[in-house]
């Protein structure tokens, strides 16, 4: 659980962040980034509302760009992001078995978060690895050629550096 | 497996990615010197190769910097698409992760051409490893003089910087990507203007995609005459095809355009793994045509795929095997469409909600009389009323399967349905 403080600190980086493009609206994207990585994965009310203050940009221009893109939430979402592709190449390839391998692994479902609040896992479209499918992104990291119980020791593995963190 | 024919990715994987240094040492940043030496010359020369987009719409590259270049501005910009969103392919990531500099080079020369002297490098959210490796190889050529001020000693000036996309596969359609790279909701524009007239913030600018623009120093180098020994006559050159879905061995291979799908499926890529039966391919990408396994002596040529009914696109080949059933992989297709239509037309917003409505109709057997006159009639009305070609293509994997195999949807709805045609 994040503490009220914990909060305040978030919201103050946020605005520092924020505050060098000031009537740079073109940097909203990159500011978007920034500030979703620190407030834990995710843009809350007052992220949104510091970030239009120091910008200077409207709340509901924020909002706008804020739902449009599948990078970005609302809700709040684990540490680790789990993006499982769905798109055709990887779906002929056994996106079906893959997703379920992951959902029993986690424990949850997809677009839910695991309740240790370390993991999230999200359905998304093609990755762009598309030589390897099918393919998940981890963060930052592909995973490819995934089957049940790759996905199993996947899950296992992140669960273990996680935990141990 | 037959040997590829490099241009693009002539030494791609043998040298550092990051090195200005070593792409330098083979022969690296020649056509960027020889740009600068006649400035002039160059989109003559582009226009004389015959380069066409790599990107997916084929638009001839040499005429659209001349739009560029023939437009007074104060500012101008080149943008590179590198946004790579359409389902299959990943030949640009696989450019940008072995061979970079051979882009930023394309880009110096492009910009030179026109006149721009700020690039920017859109890339999608989805490849964060490779905008590691952009930001270090910036940073090389940076270095080294090869971009930022006086480039090469030439007094010219002209900087790359990279701008990371948010997840939006139609921030790919060129005007969406300028919105994006101001900080709205990635919404296509109305044309005209084009970007090349009035784009990133009203200035004209250049979007290429990365295939395209690392093809222009080879050019530079070589000339026109040796560009068009490659290719076709109406599409010289070679290009990175991306073979994926049931195929022994998915990845980007480059060889002349023209190549037969033949060749692709059976000596590049294996054919089907585990000894499978080839049903289908889809070309072209999401939004392009499904074509039969009959139909794989068409050559990978722009015109050569609209003649035979296929879908030339940024070179994709998606694969399926025997046991692929094509009204699931239509299902696919279509939710991947659903998702992704921005929302700005409604006959895309509305149209695809509907187009996937049928389509699951038809699969679960539960379509109705006059079910497949209005897949058809919305499909017609999507094509010619849809603001970009999200929505003008999206129908292309349906109508083709209709044309390739006209009693699957019949046959579908007749064996399982509640007497719909009974
Ligand atoms: C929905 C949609 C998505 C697109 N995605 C891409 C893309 O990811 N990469 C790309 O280079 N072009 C994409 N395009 C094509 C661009 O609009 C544009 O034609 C291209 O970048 C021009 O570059 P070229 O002439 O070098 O091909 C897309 C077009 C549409 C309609
Ligand atoms: S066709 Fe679709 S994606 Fe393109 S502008 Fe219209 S709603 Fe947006
Ligand atoms: S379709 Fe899954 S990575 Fe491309």
């Amino acid at each position: 659980m994040t503490t009220r403080e914990e909060q305040l600190c978030v919201l103050e980086e946020v605005a520092a962040i924020a505050a060098k493009w000031r009537d740079r609206p073109d940097m909203l994207i990159p500011v978007l980034h920034e500030v979703q990585t620190i407030a834990g994965n995710c843009i809350p009310k007052e992220v949104a509302m510091t970030v239009a203050r120091e910008m200077r940009i409207p709340l509901a221009q924020i909002y706008s760009a804020a739902t449009f893109y599948s990078f970005f939430s609302l809700e709040k979402r684990g540490k680790v992001l789990i993006r499982l592709c769905r798109t055709a190449p990887c779906h002929v390839k056994g996106t079906k078995e893959t997703l379920s391998a992951f959902e029993q692994a986690l424990g949850i479902k997809a677009g839910e978060t695991t309740p240790d609040g370390l993991f999230t896992l999200e359905i998304c479209e093609c990755i762009g690895a598309c030589d390897v499918s099918p393919a998940a992104l981890v963060d930052d990291t592909v995973y490819g050629h995934l089957t049940p119980d790759k996905v199993r020791e996947l899950v296992a593995s992140l669960q273990e550096t996680e935990g141990s963190r | 497996m037959m040997e590829q024919v490099r241009v693009v990715l002539d030494h791609a994987g043998d040298i550092s990615p990051i090195s200005s240094e070593e792409y330098l040492r083979i022969g690296g940043y020649q056509g960027l010197k020889k740009a600068l030496e006649a400035t002039e010359t160059i989109i003559d020369t582009i226009k004389a190769s015959g380069l066409r987009g790599r990107g997916g719409a084929g638009f001839p590259t040499g005429l659209k910097l001349s739009f560029t270049a023939n437009t007074q501005a104060d500012q101008k910009y080149i943008v590179c698409n590198a946004d790579e969103g359409e389902p299959g392919t990943h030949k640009d990531r696989i450019i940008m992760v072995e061979i970079p500099h051979r882009l930023f080079e394309g880009m110096a020369i492009a910009a030179v051409a026109v006149g721009a002297s700020q690039g920017y490098i859109y890339l999608r959210a989805e490849y964060p490893y490779v905008a590691t490796i952009l930001e270090q190889a910036l940073a090389d050529a940076r270095r080294q003089g090869l971009i930022g001020s006086n480039i090469m000693g030439s007094g010219v000036d002209f900087d790359i910087q990279l701008f990371i996309g948010a997840g939006s596969y139609v921030c790919g359609e060129e005007t969406a990507l300028l919105d994006s790279m101001e900080g709205k909701r990635g919404e296509p524009r109305f044309k005209p203007p084009f970007p090349g007239v009035q784009g990133l913030w009203g200035r004209p600018t250049i979007i290429n995609n990365v295939e395209t623009l690392s093809n222009l120093p080879a050019i530079m180098v070589k000339g026109p005459k040796w560009f068009r020994s490659m290719g076709t006559e109406r599409c010289p050159g070679t290009k990175l095809f991306t073979l994926c879905g049931n195929i022994a061995h998915p990845g980007v291979y480059e060889f002349p355009v023209g190549t037969t799908i033949r060749t692709l499926f059976e000596e590049v890529g294996g054919g089907c793994p585990r000894g499978k039966k080839l049903m289908a391919v889809q070309t072209g990408g999401a939004s392009g045509n499904i074509i039969p396994a009959s139909l794989l002596d068409t050559p990978m040529d722009i015109d050569a795929c609209a003649e035979a009914g296929a879908t030339f696109g940024a070179g994709d080949l998606m694969f399926m095997d025997e046991d692929s059933c094509l009204l699931d992989v239509l299902e696919n297709l279509t939710e991947f469409f659903e998702e992704e239509s921005c929302g700005k037309c409604t006959p895309c917003r509305e149209g695809n909600t509907q187009l996937l409505r049928l389509i699951r109709e038809f699969r679960n057997g539960t379509a109705q009389e006059g079910d497949l006159n209005l897949l058809l009639e919305l499909s017609n009305v999507m094509r010619g009323g849809c603001l970009c070609g999200l929505g003008q293509s999206s129908p292309n994997p349906i109508l083709s399967v209709l044309r390739f195999y006209p009693d699957l949807f019949v046959e579908n709805s007749y064996r399982k349905g509640d007497l719909a045609y009974a």
